[in-house]
């Protein structure tokens, strides 16, 4: 085993000496983790609703006032008063309003007479997110009219849901956060160990290696032992950095280091081996360049580090129950966001050991010891 | 036992046969040149020697191990400079050396000293701590001469050790191969396009083309073995008609080309004899002389003489594209 050393210690002499490679492998997981998470994370605020109240009686009063409510205290939406329904609806067509809302002339009559008295929401739909939040936000609305607060009967006949949350708010930085701390792993397996590994074959460098006397073994094990200690350190750096930036809560609990730090190595092995079996017959500089983006985006995406995989086409849930991501992602999170233990952890690190055997084993059996 | 050992060594990559049966022997402590242009089959050949490729047929026996039955063994005897430079750019010129001595399993207390010695004989101790990516070209090749030879070797194989040099660093190369083969129980194959390089350093060579031996002798019983002695290179104004038929007619002349100008070239077995007819003939046809130069016979019209063609016009014919090819296949 001296000699795969030998190999370990090349690869990371060099890599000491190249500050520029760590650099690259960790700006774009953390611009990703810093853009992506402060735009996507926010509350959807300060939507224009136009408001056109037909009705102008007591219970149209109560409507406009909550809506007041909505605007001054969670400032979702803000109202603009209309007092034509046309001039409303054109505002809304052209993109000066997000929603009308309407009040219509027989609202009030129907309130009294308990005769299914409905107000309407005229939304531009062309932006899920927004509809959305302005669906929900009048929603809310009418469900605090139907039911005043202090006017409650002392027993509920209806139904209702109380949510009780687990763990405290987890900002979408956060959420993001391990899908970045796998990237990272991963622009580390391709940069410091892929196009490296197929660089140094196309300058000769491998030459060098094989008219020694050191076994297929050593060899395979000195190139992917060193590919990995350097994709660890990539996932540590960027895991620290990234925690403090996202705020995690209490992120150096020294148990939970031990356990992010096996998830780190055990991720950057199942990488490695992917890698490696993908670049072990190849000789051409171009091709680790040509496949990482594609790569990226094939495992990234799937494996749920942005959106929930059950919100995912059938396809795409194939590819994620074969994506080393998934798992990677799915530790980092139980670790990152609820702090869990081994047990929680358990399948996601026998998927991906099981993942390292059969790449490595299959990347064995097609390296060749010769040129 | 020779140190090297060919017999019929072939080696094909699909249709193309790059090494088509070449056998030949290095004596120990030999310094053994196979001269050839790009594509000649030198470097495939160097590789099957050197266990990087397998031969399709024929054998290579290298201080005594098969290299496709006892690899290990030839691997152990042998050190090996690849055509392409391939030390660390990134790394000192010590760790170069020490990372190749830890991958050979040189012994923790031999390196030091090892290391400190080799460094002295291609003159690079005091950049023994400079990284590689600042030395020049020529020295860089003397990084990775000394690297080659940090597991005491007792076969050493360069592939075009000076290819890319300029001509004081491919002298100081050459120098720096002498003196270590002068000091060291070491046998040396190197291939070469350069011959000159050929000429000064190899006790042997062996001219391959086309993946063939065409020749193998010492450079002076292979300038022997061709019939001209002398090449006369002259340039006459205004020649008559019939110029190169009087040349030819000449005593001694053996061939006569060119004449694209009125410049000749004269090959010739009494270059003195030959010289001084042609001097007269001119004279007496009233032809002056502009230029003439007497020059011995070279690797170059032996090479012309075994193969039909210049070294120079050989490399040439490689077009870019081939060129690729050839580096990859040999």
């Amino acid at each position: 085993m001296s000699r795969t050393w030998a190999i370990i210690e090349r690869e990371l002499r060099r890599f000491r000496r190249s500050p520029m490679l760590i650099v690259i492998s960790m700006i774009f997981p953390i611009v990703q983790l810093v853009v992506l998470g402060y735009a996507f994370g926010g509350n959807v605020k300060h939507l224009k609703v136009g408001v056109v109240d037909q009705d102008h009686g007591v219970p149209a009063v109560k409507v406009r006032e909550l809506a007041s409510a909505v605007t001054s205290g969670a400032k979702t939406f803000d109202t603009i008063e209309y007092a034509d329904p046309g001039q409303a609806l054109a505002d809304l067509r052209n993109g000066r309003i997000n929603g009308v809302l309407t009040i219509p002339p027989e609202f009030s009559r129907r309130v009294l007479d308990h005769n299914e008295p409905q107000v309407a929401l005229i939304e531009d739909n062309t932006d899920n997110f927004v509809s959305a939040t302005l669906a929900a936000a009048v929603d809310g609305m009418v469900t605090a009219y139907n039911h005043p607060i202090g006017s409650s009967a002392r027993v509920q006949g209806q139904a209702t849901l109380d949510v009780v949350e687990v763990y405290p708010y987890v900002p979408y930085i956060q959420y993001l956060l391990p899908g970045s701390v796998v990237m990272s792993i991963f622009m580390m397996v391709m940069i410091g160990g892929g196009i490296i590994y197929i660089d140094d074959k196309a300058r000769g460098l491998h030459e060098g290696y094989l008219v020694t006397p050191i076994t297929k073994f050593e060899l395979i094990a000195g190139f992917n032992l060193s590919g990995t200690v350097k994709a660890v350190l990539a996932g540590i750096v960027l895991m620290t950095i990234g925690s403090l930036i996202a705020g995690i809560p209490n992120p150096f609990d020294p148990m939970r280091l031990v356990r992010l730090l096996v998830v780190i190595v055990t991720t950057a092995f199942a990488l490695i081996s992917l890698m490696f079996l993908m670049m072990v017959r190849v000789t051409d500089p171009l091709i680790p360049r040509a496949t990482f983006g594609v790569l990226n985006t094939l495992l990234y995406f799937p494996s749920g580090a942005v959106y929930p995989q059950q919100g995912f086409p059938g396809w795409m849930q194939v590819i994620a129950v074969a994506d080393p991501f998934t798992y990677a992602v799915h530790a980092f999170k139980s670790l990152l966001l609820k702090n869990t233990g081994f047990s929680a952890i358990a399948s996601d690190l026998g998927f991906l050991l099981l993942f390292s055997v059969v790449a490595m084993t299959l990347a064995t059996k097609l390296f060749r010891r010769t040129l | 036992m020779n140190a090297i050992d060919v017999q019929n060594i072939v080696k094909t990559f699909g249709d193309f046969t790059a090494v088509n049966g070449i056998t030949f022997q290095v004596e120990a402590g030999e310094i053994f040149g196979l001269l050839g242009p790009n594509g000649a089959g030198k470097s495939t050949l160097i590789r099957m020697m050197t266990t990087l490729i397998l031969p399709t047929s024929g054998t290579a026996i290298i201080n005594g191990c098969d290299v496709v039955k006892e690899s290990d063994g030839v691997r152990r005897a042998i050190g090996v400079i690849p055509q392409a430079m391939t030390s660390d750019l990134e790394l000192s010129v010590t760790e170069n050396l020490l990372i190749f001595a830890k991958l050979y399993g040189v012994p923790r207390e031999k390196r030091t000293r090892l290391i400190h010695d080799l460094l002295a004989a291609v003159e690079l101790t005091q950049w023994a701590d400079a990284q590689v990516k600042n030395l020049s070209g020529g020295m860089r090749r003397r990084v990775e001469i000394a690297r080659g030879l940090v597991h005491e070797p007792r076969i050493f194989f360069l592939d075009e050790p000076t290819t890319g040099l300029d001509p004081v660093s491919r002298v100081a190369v050459w120098e720096m191969l002498q003196k270590i083969k002068a000091e060291r129980d070491l046998t040396i194959l190197i291939t070469t396009h350069y011959m000159d390089e050929a000429d000064k350093l190899c006790d042997r060579i062996a001219i391959v083309d086309h993946g063939e031996l065409k020749a193998l002798d010492s450079p002076m019983k292979l300038k022997a073995s061709i019939p001209s002695n002398n090449v006369l290179d002259v340039s006459f104004s205004a020649t008559p008609a019939g110029w190169m038929q009087q040349l030819q007619g000449l005593p001694a002349v053996e061939s006569v080309t060119g004449g694209e100008d009125d410049v000749y070239r004269v090959s010739s077995l009494n270059g003195p004899a030959t010289t001084l007819a042609l001097m007269e003939a001119a004279a007496r046809a009233g032809v002056t002389v502009r230029s003439l130069s007497v020059q011995s016979t070279t690797l170059d019209d032996v090479f012309v003489h075994y193969t039909g063609r210049a070294l120079r016009d050989a490399l040439q014919e490689a077009n870019p594209m081939e060129r690729g090819m050839v580096m990859r296949r040999g």
